[in-house]
């Protein structure tokens, strides 16, 4: 082992390392799984569109607020209760993915409600002037319309979750960021820090190529 | 055409009025008027006038404050949604900005209609996108993006795709008016031929008269949400009578010159008299003397038209406007 990483146990970064891309893997399936159906949903309650509804529309608008005003490391310690009633433990990669969850899906489908907003709403006429149903409206035609910027979105979400698993070390759940605050941190290891900081960048760095490659692809405007 | 037939479309006073908030506008304020099977229908008005509300209201789009919408001698507000849904199929629509799918190929665009039925095959599917882009010229163009292609090109897919479930209607909002003339021109064509080869009954609204002259049938003109003038246009363009239409067709009933005792008139003519010298003989005929201050002439869907403000005077002047009318020019005196 190169002394100048003296302090890494490379078996724990590994470790680490599939905790963090367990936790973000698990956690961003189920913020993809609710917050498309709530983005779509705050969406079509807006004043003038398909479902407008101001009683939903507000309710589900403050819902969303709440949980994006909590700060994240609040929310993974208020929730705790609710996780272990969830998954069966508030520990451990499983009890991080309910707050990462609760966390991420407000804001992703805030992004997915933007990426709506811009389909041109000529779009929806046209597709109501051929006698489409409403499900039809949203699948065959506003969901594809957006999916560049539902993407965009997905990956601006990812990149978020990943510094947030950094706070899941809170409850156990581990990871790289979590190494970095314990040892690189707290006990001055610079070597840990920087290890672990270039692999979550190197992530990131992964994350945003990904997503601005499937962008392009289902680009054409 | 406005025989036995029964409506294609039928608007019986119907009134749209929009409340957003406190404030109320009426876009259209009592419209009655009957559509005939295979006719072009144009619709003409300035920005602002109730047109594309007057237009939506025939799919429902729109529902209307009161009033009735029957197509085809079925009432629009009767129907199931699902019945709606059914009857909109049939009725094609385009528009200004085409409103095409930027995610999907030219094909999949055209596609669309048709996958929204449900139960048709793949392989008829196909035939009748393959078909469709063959009519409007895109064949070329199956696989291209929208994005791709020139206004008119997008156009024409818009066209294909509203005629994809056979509609017998086709409404147009402002089809051409984001194009320039030659492509303005080409569409128009192509709209007029479909009307002739399919039977389709074209609704068209626009705020340029070029437009209606080229392919309209009937015109029916609109201002602050009330048709003030309709009828053929021939005869709406050539004996306008309101002031909204006169304004559209940029006619001015004051007179820029005057002399003496002259009186000025307007000259309008059409079809066989537009092909005689009539102004020359009559006044070789009758001795009066004449200035010309403004001519025209032209087409209104193949029939060649002109117009003159001639000021005339002399002692036989009413022998030369008895001689104007019977060589069929239309006289509109206009005042000083
Ligand atoms: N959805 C709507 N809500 C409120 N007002 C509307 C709406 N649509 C049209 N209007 C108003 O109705 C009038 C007629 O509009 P429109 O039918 O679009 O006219 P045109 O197509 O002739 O320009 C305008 O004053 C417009 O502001
Ligand atoms: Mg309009």
């Amino acid at each position: 082992m190169s002394p100048l990483f003296a302090n890494v146990d490379w078996a724990e970064i590994g470790k680490a390392t599939l905790e963090t891309l367990g936790m973000l893997g698990g956690s961003m399936l189920l913020t993809v799984v609710l917050g498309l159906p709530l983005g779509v949903l705050l969406f079509l309650t807006a004043r003038g569109q398909l479902l407008a509804s101001a009683g939903l529309h507000a309710a589900l608008a403050f819902a969303v607020n709440v949980l994006r005003s909590v700060p994240f490391i609040i929310l993974l310690i208020l929730m705790m209760p609710l996780t272990l009633a969830l998954v069966g433990t508030s520990l451990g990669v499983r009890g991080a993915i309910p707050p990462l969850v609760a966390g991420a899906a407000p804001f992703f489908a805030r992004l997915v409600e933007t990426a709506l907003r811009e389909v041109d709403p000529g779009v929806s006429q046209a597709a109501q002037a051929m006698g489409a149903r409403n499900d039809q409206i949203v699948l065959r035609f506003l969901l594809p319309e957006a999916l560049p910027g539902v993407l965009a979105g997905a990956t601006v979400t990812a990149i978020a979750l990943v510094s947030y698993t950094a706070m899941a070390g809170v409850v156990g759940a581990g990871g790289l960021g979590d190494l970095a605050v314990r040892f690189g941190y707290q006990r001055f290891q610079t070597d840990v820090m920087v290890v672990t900081v270039v692999l979550l960048l190197i992530l990131v760095q992964f994350l945003q190529m990904i997503g601005d490659r499937l962008v392009a692809r289902v680009s054409h405007r | 055409m406005t025989g036995a037939a029964k409506p294609r479309i039928e608007l019986v006073d119907a009134v749209k009025v929009f409340s957003g908030g406190d404030v109320e506008a009426a876009a259209v304020r009592g419209v009655s008027l009957r559509v005939w099977p295979g006719e072009v229908f144009g619709v003409i008005g300035q920005s602002g006038a109730g047109k594309s509300t007057l237009i939506r209201l025939m799919n429902a789009l729109e529902r209307p404050t009161s009033g009735r919408i029957f197509v085809d001698g079925e009432d629009l507000a009767a129907l199931s949604p699902a019945a709606l849904r059914r009857r909109r199929r049939r009725i094609g629509m385009i528009f200004q900005h085409f409103n095409l799918l930027q995610s999907k190929t030219v094909w999949d665009n055209v596609a669309v209609p048709l996958r929204l039925e449900g139960g048709l095959s793949a392989a008829t599917i196909k035939a009748r996108v393959d078909a469709l882009l063959e009519r409007v010229g895109l064949t070329a163009l199956a696989g291209h993006y929208p994005s791709q292609l020139s206004g008119g090109q997008k156009q024409r897919v818009g066209i294909a795709r509203a005629l994809a479930c056979e509609p017998k209607v086709l409404l147009c909002d402002e089809a051409t008016s984001a194009l320039d003339p030659e492509t303005t021109e080409q569409i128009l064509t192509l709209l007029g031929e479909l009307n002739r080869e399919l039977d389709l009954t074209v609704v068209l609204i626009t705020h340029e008269m070029d437009v209606v002259r080229r392919v309209c049938d009937r015109v029916a003109v609109m201002e602050a949400g009330k048709v003030v003038e309709t009828g053929e246009v021939v005869e709406v363009f050539l004996n306008a009578e309101s002031p909204v239409t006169r304004r559209m067709l940029g006619e001015d009933d004051r007179l820029p010159l005057r002399s003496g005792s002259a009186r000025a008139f307007r000259l309008t003519y059409r079809g066989e008299a537009a092909r005689a010298p009539f102004l020359s003989q009559t006044a070789k005929a009758t001795q009066i003397d004449f200035s010309l201050h403004l001519a025209r002439a032209g087409e209104i869907k193949g029939e060649p038209y002109g117009q003159l403000v001639v000021s005339m005077e002399g002692a036989r002047l009413d022998d030369a406007l008895a001689r104007f009318q019977a060589a069929g020019v239309h006289i509109r005196e206009l005042q000083p």
